[in-house]
């Protein structure tokens, strides 16, 4: 049974696995979690750093060795296919650390030996694994506060303090706290995009530069405008880790972790523009974008085909909705600007009236006016980070899913691609046998062999990541959608509520208006 | 005499006014009648103004007065001109009938405002203002541009706006109706101007008067009466009254019309963007519901229901602006002429002072020279009579203008305070019941 084994039955068992075997449940648990996702043993090696890959490439051998003969080790053949150093990884990295995960066994690989023990643990919902993390429920919650400007000049930057609140045990402390830049959120993304990207798992997007915004704060410009995008960068980092942290697989990524935690960090400068980092990003993208039109993909599988259109055309919509609420919001602003100036316009000639009665009652209305721009004013804030950040947010995620699908298109490509360089060796090796060269023939047709024994060995691979990738996906687009619906009706619930306490404030003003108005005699 | 008024709108059900106001008019390509018929704000009861329906929109005490009773029964929008169809009842003996109509333009209130302003007779009075010249061009220039975005957008988009655009011609029209009602009101109601023969003949005559609009050369007339006048205004304001009630009025108008004219224009603008904020809520329900057919999820009940209230809260908001608009800015807009009317009295009465005054230095002077003292005396006498006259009837104007200015007030910050109150809880109640199913969906 593999739930009797110590180590978890899965190799690449780093000191994590151990921290986390705390109790005979957490066994249980931890080994559920890595079979929730058996492709990669990704929490586990993802959690490790990058210099210890190749340990980990040992470590899975050695256990190999040991679990060899049981045939209930699910993933005793699994590991065989552990090659961290394959020469297709490299192309699918665009910068940071090269990814520590391997993908491990595909699902079709597992139900021939699967047992009766592990099949009761397939059974189980995916829903309540992921409820079930190391015996943790999902308790977290992060702040992001407190917006200092360091420094003077062009090299100013904003320090945010970020504040982690959770009981969960991955953490060292039950309340964390750290200052971080700008740029080292952008980095978290980027390491957290390279890894976890070109497998398939939909990596929530950073805030985006703005070089306008930056500039007028490192200037000093001590204006409404800075104060709001400073404001407006505080919460859209905030609802950034909050995603990240809500991702299981990413919860616990040792950057994430570290991030969260340590006091230093390391400063991220492959996130500069016009760093060489930056300037090799932006040829990848090129480079993407003009692949991606030439890959014609067969589709074998509907679902995929159904949710590209699902999500192209939600792309569209929330765009487009996007841009409405973001000229509501301007409408709004602009209201509350000229109903003040109504205002101020009422009073005056509620000065000069000289009927003292309607004098009054035009001062009155000056007064109601007033209050009601305020009252604009603050709509105008709730539909911006209540309804319009939270669109510009999901138009963002949207991209990170459909590069998501692109990387499931790569993979497919790259694994056809072998695919067909294979049957050009087995073409050539088949010539070989009918060639009339005694003497070179045995020697070229060993190594034919050998290459040829290599390339099945990486089209069986790039099969497999591409299944690989496609359950990823599947399980992601799933979780996303989840959560989409919970954050959609969140905010609309919140947002219809600061509608009505809107209005309930403007009938407040007029119901005390109207006896002014009346009392004019 | 105690006179109300102000332009209202009447806000009767869509299909026929109370006056039954039919527009020909090619609206695109629908058929005209019903296109106009719609009124896409209306959604019901609630959202109906409960003004009065009877004969009058502008409350005149008219009870008392069955002498004469002037009103817009009809009018009839054609392409680039409307026509008003003025209906008299009168138990005058200088007309032929006791209740007849005629139809006129708007050219046809321009000459009898002028024919006023020109009558040497009634310099002593605050001459009603003209109604401002009807102006669908804004209106027409949108309802072009949907009409060449046909293609771009989808057809409920397209139908919703032409919806609008329709609604909103609608109402300006019936708003240049009113302002023409209010003008004629205002004449038939005062004690001196009703007995005008120019108003009986622009009253009676079922003829077309032959009133042609200024030509080129009339218009750079005016334009030049204008500036002089203007500033003869300025010279003549200079001169110190001793009357203290005058004085007093001086200063009190200048003042007033200026902060009135600013009033009006923020006014305006404030509602203009309340209108554009309306506008965006319109087509954030429309893509709400796109994507509410689209999503396959669980939140597609949400963006539905919420598209719905949008929808309504949308008609709500275009109707506060409507409101504002009626209530407040064209109050201002009509205060706004009024005062200008009242300056123009006084700037007569100043002008009569100052030609009084120097009637009286010409008489010392004649009377020391001893030469053309007769001629001086007549012409003393003549300014001087002028002047009294003047500014006895200028006197009791200044009065009424007040006293209807503050009930036109009152009445009108009490309606808008009402109005608002209403459409807010109508808000109100709608958001709260839709967040009480959503919640209740969770």
């Amino acid at each position: 049974m593999a739930a009797e084994m110590e180590p978890p039955p899965l190799g690449n068992a780093g000191e994590t696995d151990f921290r986390e075997l705390e109790d005979g449940e957490d066994l249980f648990v931890s080994t559920v979690t890595t079979l929730e996702y058996p492709e990669p043993s990704s929490p586990e090696p993802a959690s490790l750093p990058a210099e210890d890959i190749s340990i980990n490439s040992n470590g899975p051998k050695q256990k190999d060795v040991s679990f060899d003969d049981d045939p209930e080790d699910l993933f005793a053949e699994a590991t065989e296919e552990v090659s961290l150093d394959s020469p297709e990884r490299e192309p699918i990295l665009s910068d940071g650390p090269s990814p520590a995960i391997t993908p491990v066994t595909p699902t079709t690989m597992l139900t021939p030996r699967m047992d009766l023990g592990a099949a009761d643990m397939f059974e189980r919902s995916l829903d309540e694994i992921e409820e079930d993390n190391n015996g943790d429920t999902f308790d977290i919650h992060i702040a992001v506060s407190d917006p200092e400007k360091v420094g003077d000049g062009m090299n100013a930057y904003m320090g945010y303090k970020v504040t982690t609140k959770t009981s969960m045990t991955i953490f060292n402390k039950n309340e964390t706290t750290v200052r971080r830049r700008f740029s080292d959120f952008l980095g978290l993304h980027s390491k957290l995009a390279s890894k976890y990207l070109h497998i398939g798992y939909i990596v929530p997007p950073a805030p985006e530069k703005s070089i306008v915004g930056m500039t007028k704060v490192k200037v000093g410009k001590e204006d409404l405008s800075s104060a709001e995008f400073v404001e407006k960068r505080r919460s859209a980092l905030e609802r950034y880790l909050m995603r990240t942290v809500k991702h299981p697989v990413l919860l616990k990524d040792p950057d994430v972790i570290m991030f969260l935690e340590s006091s230093e960090l390391p400063r991220a400068v492959s996130t500069q523009a016009l760093s060489g980092a930056g300037i090799l990003r932006m040829v990848n993208k090129a480079a993407d974008a003009v692949n991606k039109m030439t890959i014609k993909m067969n589709e074998s599988d509907a679902w995929f085909e159904e949710k590209h259109q699902q999500f192209e055309n939600l792309d569209l919509q929330l765009r487009k909705l996007h841009a409405s609420v973001e000229s509501l919001v301007c409408h709004r602003k602009e209201l509350s600007v000229n109903t003040a100036s109504f205002a101020k316009s009422a009073a005056m000639l509620g000065n000069s009236e000289d009927h003292t009665a309607l004098s009054r009652a035009l001062s009155q209305l000056a007064e109601v006016e007033e209050k009601i721009d305020r009252l604009h004013q603050d709509q105008a804030y709730a539909d911006f980070y209540l309804f319009s950040e939270l669109l510009g947010d999901y138009v963002r995620l949207i991209t990170a899913v459909k590069s998501v699908f692109d990387q499931r298109m790569k993979t497919w490509s790259k694994w056809q691609d072998t695919q067909l360089l294979l049957q050009k060796k087995r073409e050539s090796e088949a010539k070989l046998q009918f060639a009339n060269k005694p003497d070179k023939l045995q020697q070229a047709k060993d190594e034919i062999k050998e290459v040829r024994s290599t390339l099945e060995g990486k089209v069986e691979q790039g099969e497999k990541d591409f299944e690989l990738i496609s359950k990823t996906i599947r399980k992601e687009v799933s979780r996303f959608e989840k959560e989409r619906v919970k954050d959609f009706k969140a905010v609309i619930i919140k947002y219809l509520e600061s509608l009505v306490q809107t209005q309930q404030q403007l009938i407040k003003y007029w119901e005390a208006f109207l006896p002014e108005a009346k009392a004019i005699a | 005499m105690n006179l109300i008024l102000n332009p209202t709108l009447d806000e009767a059900p869509p299909l026929r006014t109370h006056r039954g106001i039919v527009t020909s008019h090619d609206f695109l390509t629908t058929p005209p009648a019903a296109a106009m018929m719609q009124e896409g704000l209306d959604d019901g009861p609630d959202f109906l103004s409960e003004e009065d329906r009877g004969p009058r929109a502008v409350n005149v005490d008219l009870q008392t007065d069955a002498t004469l009773q002037v009103d817009i029964s009809d009018a009839l929008s054609e392409r680039d001109k409307v026509k008003f169809t003025v209906h008299t009842k009168s138990t005058l003996p200088n007309f032929k009938q006791n209740e007849f109509s005629v139809v006129r333009q708007h050219e046809e209130f321009i000459w009898l405002h002028d024919s006023f302003v020109e009558n040497e007779e009634y310099a002593g009075y605050i001459i009603p203002p003209a109604p401002p010249r009807p102006d669908f061009d804004a209106s027409r220039e949108k309802l072009q541009k949907l009409g060449e975005g046909e293609g771009s957008m989808t057809k409920e988009e397209f139908t919703k706006m032409k919806q609008e655009l329709e609604a909103e011609y609608l109402a300006i029209f019936k708003k240049t109706v009113a302002m023409h009602e209010v003008f004629l009101c205002r004449v038939a109601a005062h004690p001196v101007l009703r007995k005008d023969l120019n108003f009986h003949v622009f009253l009676e005559y079922n003829q077309d008067l032959s009133v042609r609009g200024k030509n080129k050369r009339e218009k750079m007339e005016d334009f030049f009466k204008n500036v002089v006048k203007s500033a003869d205004g300025v010279l003549v304001a200079g001169v110190k009254d001793v009357d203290d009630f005058f004085e007093h009025e001086k200063t009190f108008l200048l003042e007033y019309h200026n902060r009135v004219k600013d009033a009006s224009a923020k006014s305006d603008r404030m509602i203009r963007s309340h209108k554009s904020a309306a506008d965006d809520i319109n087509r954030i329900a429309s893509t709400l519901y796109t994507l509410g057919t689209q999503d396959s999820t669980d939140v597609c009940k949400f963006f539905l229901k919420v598209s719905e209230l949008f929808e309504k809260t949308r008609k709500i908001e275009a109707r506060v602006a409507a409101d504002e608009d009626l209530k407040l800015a064209d109050l201002l807009k009509y205060y706004l002429r009024e005062s200008q009317a009242a300056k123009d009295l006084l700037y007569r009465r100043g002008r009569a002072l100052v030609d009084y005054e120097n009637a009286n230095k010409a008489l010392d002077k004649a009377r020391a020279k001893n030469k053309d003292v007769l001629q001086a005396e007549t012409s003393q006498q003549v300014c001087c009579q002028k002047f009294e006259k003047i500014s006895e009837s200028a006197k009791q104007e200044l009065i009424d203008f007040k006293t209807r200015r503050v009930a036109a007030f009152r009445k009108n910050l009490v309606e808008l305070a009402e109005l608002e109150l209403k459409h807010a809880k109508g808000n109100l109640q709608l958001l709260q019941s839709c967040l009480g199913v959503l919640k209740g969906d969770t």
